[in-house]
């Protein structure tokens, strides 16, 4: 027999739809954890929006939003536990908030400032530039956790242009061979830069590629927060189960690539206005508003909230001392070599008049 | 002590540390049942088993990219890359992921980890096993790339990296792997990374070299000294990054002439950098000027010319002339 795509039938799990209705019944999250989501989905929308103006103006640089992917970041990342590893790409920004990463670390980072470097949140590895090279240390990580018999899960992003890596593929494999505690997730936001899905894998859905692995997949609406928190939650039961897991989380991109991207090169606004309407924060807020928990007085009140924590994390990240180059040479080897040494003094002496 | 070869004097090291830390894993291709193309990894899957000594699947890049994640996450993995031509698979979690963790992370990660690779010529390998390519690596700050050329050596610099807290490359000359045996005690010493050894005592010349061609040098400066009177000082540098600069430099100061031999090739070689270093801080030392006896600026070559492409004898014979005449 031919085993050809259209025989596998791979639905979409979607817990809440766009007008905020509920689909299921299961949802077993408090209105307390709920609004805790809403809430981490509210601050990262604010830094991205902020952070982006500040990029405009000229005081941070070159910054990748994440706008439109607020569910998928944070109802993924509110279902690891403290003790589960995060393994990021640029664009995790909300995920690495979550996990309670400073924001003023966030900053300094874009600002070009040493420190920034540094990892001030529990357990999440530092970001990743080069695409899909973060899968393989996940799977490494992973690997460790299940040979010193920890209780951990590791969760790594990655964007659909990602899977196009040879190391996407490769740690796919590894981890279904070796049965690590491993959750894959794949933010599906439709555009790896200017080239669509369409063009980027002839794969009707990302999900289907784990079949190919041996391993899980599952095709979850990546703009329900619910959705999104209710699947990883079991990602991760069966992934500490030594069964890996892949995530395909359909969402949009609805800004840039980064701050040096345009996209009305190769996107067009039907589009953009499509996905729009599907926004992330738009739905669990209907939904929130819907139950009673929530109104316009108590939206107004998060944002303001979340607007002036990001101004004090600004304020913070440039009241630090700069960087300076002397600062360059640490953090290369454990001890310097007598060549750094050397160059170190040097450079020293060059800061002399 | 035990006479042994450089393969049992590896395939010890790796024993002996295993016994002791748990943390070590070994990972690469048929390195477990198969005990690895070369057995350097033999009988080490029967005692440890294959929690210990995993059997990857083909995939170079995987292969180091988990033994980053490993490093990071408290193991302290050897991965193994079977042949040095298929490290440009690896190339991304190499030099843009494990040498550069720790400044990436700003000091809150690292990858203690050592990869073992195969290298170089003179064995009629076929295309892409052959080649040194330890220049490729040493313009890669947070690596230590160590290349040893001899049992003893490559014991005591195995564990030493087995126990760095950073990412080492430590390159086995295929073509010494069973040339011969030395002395080599049972217990467990270590041979200090970053410092070179000093293989003779000369005063007419200098000849900083380091893996296969340690043997040739080491020929063609007991012929100088039996057949003409010249004392030839040969510096086997053991680790090319860092570089022993200051036996280097002493060294030149006293002999004030230096021939570099080294089996990559020669633009952009570690020769050359030897060479800058040495114009940087002893220029008015030297009598003559630095020769370099290398590899040629061409892809390693086939079976029926290597013996002629490598530096041999005549090559190095025809340096020291032009030195000593200078």
């Amino acid at each position: 027999m031919w085993i050809e795509q259209n025989q596998l039938d791979i639905k979409t799990i979607k817990y809440i739809d766009e007008k905020g209705k509920a689909l299921q019944t299961d949802i077993s999250l408090s209105e307390q954890q709920l609004l805790e989501m809403y809430k981490g989905m509210v601050k990262a929308r604010v830094f991205d929006v902020r952070a982006m103006k500040l990029q405009r103006q000229g005081r941070i640089g070159t910054y990748a939003p994440l706008q439109g992917q607020e569910a998928a970041q944070i109802g993924s990342a509110y279902a690891t536990g403290e003790k589960d590893w995060i393994y990021p790409s640029y664009r995790e920004i909300g995920v690495s908030i979550m996990k309670g990463m400073p924001m003023e670390r966030l900053f300094m980072y874009t600002m070009g400032h040493l420190e920034g470097l540094a990892q001030h949140a529990a357990n999440v590895f530092p970001v990743q530039i080069i695409i899909g090279a973060q899968y393989l240390h996940a799977v490494g990580g992973a690997w460790a956790s299940q040979y010193q018999k920890e209780d951990s899960v590791a969760v790594a992003y990655i964007g659909d242009g990602g899977t196009s890596e040879g190391d996407f593929h490769e740690a796919l494999n590894f981890a279904g061979v070796y049965k690590l505690p491993i959750v894959f997730v794949v933010q599906n936001n439709q555009w790896a830069i200017s080239v669509p899905f369409e063009k980027q894998t002839a794969s009707k859905t990302i999900a289907q590629k784990a079949l190919a692995y041996g391993i899980t997949g599952v095709r979850v609406d990546g703009n329900d927060v619910v959705a999104m928190y209710m699947t990883m939650k079991q990602a991760i039961e069966k992934a500490k189960a030594g069964e890996p897991v892949l995530i395909e989380a359909v969402t949009f991109r609805q800004g840039p690539h980064t701050t040096a991207d345009d996209p009305t090169k190769y996107r067009l606004p039907d589009e953009e206005s499509e996905w729009g309407e599907k926004d992330p924060l738009v739905r669990i807020k209907k939904y929130l508003t819907e139950s009673g928990s929530w109104n316009e007085e108590k939206d107004q009140q998060l944002f303001d909230e979340m607007a002036e924590l990001v101004t004090q994390a600004f304020t913070k990240a440039q009241s630090e001392e700069p960087s300076q180059l002397t600062d360059v040479f640490e953090h290369i080897y454990k001890e310097k070599t007598p060549q750094l040494v050397e160059q170190q003094v040097q450079a020293e002496g060059e800061k002399r008049p | 002590m035990t006479m042994m070869t450089i393969v049992q004097a590896i395939n010890q090291a790796l024993e002996s540390e295993m016994e002791k830390d748990e943390r070590i894993i070994l990972l690469g291709e048929d390195i477990g049942k198969n005990g690895g193309v070369f057995r350097v990894t033999d009988r080490l899957f029967e005692k440890f088993g294959e929690r210990r000594v995993v059997d990857t699947p083909i995939a170079e890049s995987a292969i180091i990219g988990a033994a980053v994640g490993m490093a990071a996450r408290g193991l302290r993995p050897i991965a193994e890359i079977q042949f040095m031509g298929f490290v440009f698979e690896a190339m991304d979690q190499l030099v843009a992921q494990a040498a550069r963790l720790r400044f990436r992370s700003g000091g809150t990660q690292t990858a203690p980890m050592v990869i073992r690779v195969p290298y170089g010529g003179g064995i009629r390998a076929p295309e892409l096993h052959s080649d040194s390519l330890e220049s490729v690596f040493a313009h890669s700050p947070g690596l230590k790339i160590v290349m040893p050329s001899s049992p003893y050596d490559a014991k005591g610099l195995l564990i030493a990296a087995m126990r760095d807290p950073d990412p080492v490359l430590f390159l086995e000359p295929m073509k010494l792997y069973r040339a011969f045996q030395e002395e080599v005690p049972e217990e467990e010493y270590t041979v200090e990374i970053g410092k070179a050894n000093k293989l003779r005592e000369g005063e007419d010349l200098t000849i900083i070299t380091w893996g296969p061609p340690v043997y040739t040098v080491k020929a063609v400066a007991e012929k100088w000294w039996t057949e003409k009177g010249v004392s030839i000082e040969i510096i086997d540098l053991r680790t090319v990054a860092p570089l022993d600069i200051e036996t280097i430099i002493a060294s030149v100061e006293k002999t004030e002439h230096v021939i570099i031999v080294h089996e990559a090739v020669k633009t952009g070689g570690i020769g050359a950098e030897i060479a800058a270093v040495i114009s940087e801080k002893a220029l008015y030392s030297l009598a003559a000027p630095i020769l370099r006896v290398a590899g040629y600026d061409t892809p390693y070559p086939t079976a029926m010319v290597e013996e002629e492409w490598l530096p041999n004898e005549k090559r190095i014979n025809a340096a020291i002339t032009a030195v000593l005449e200078e």
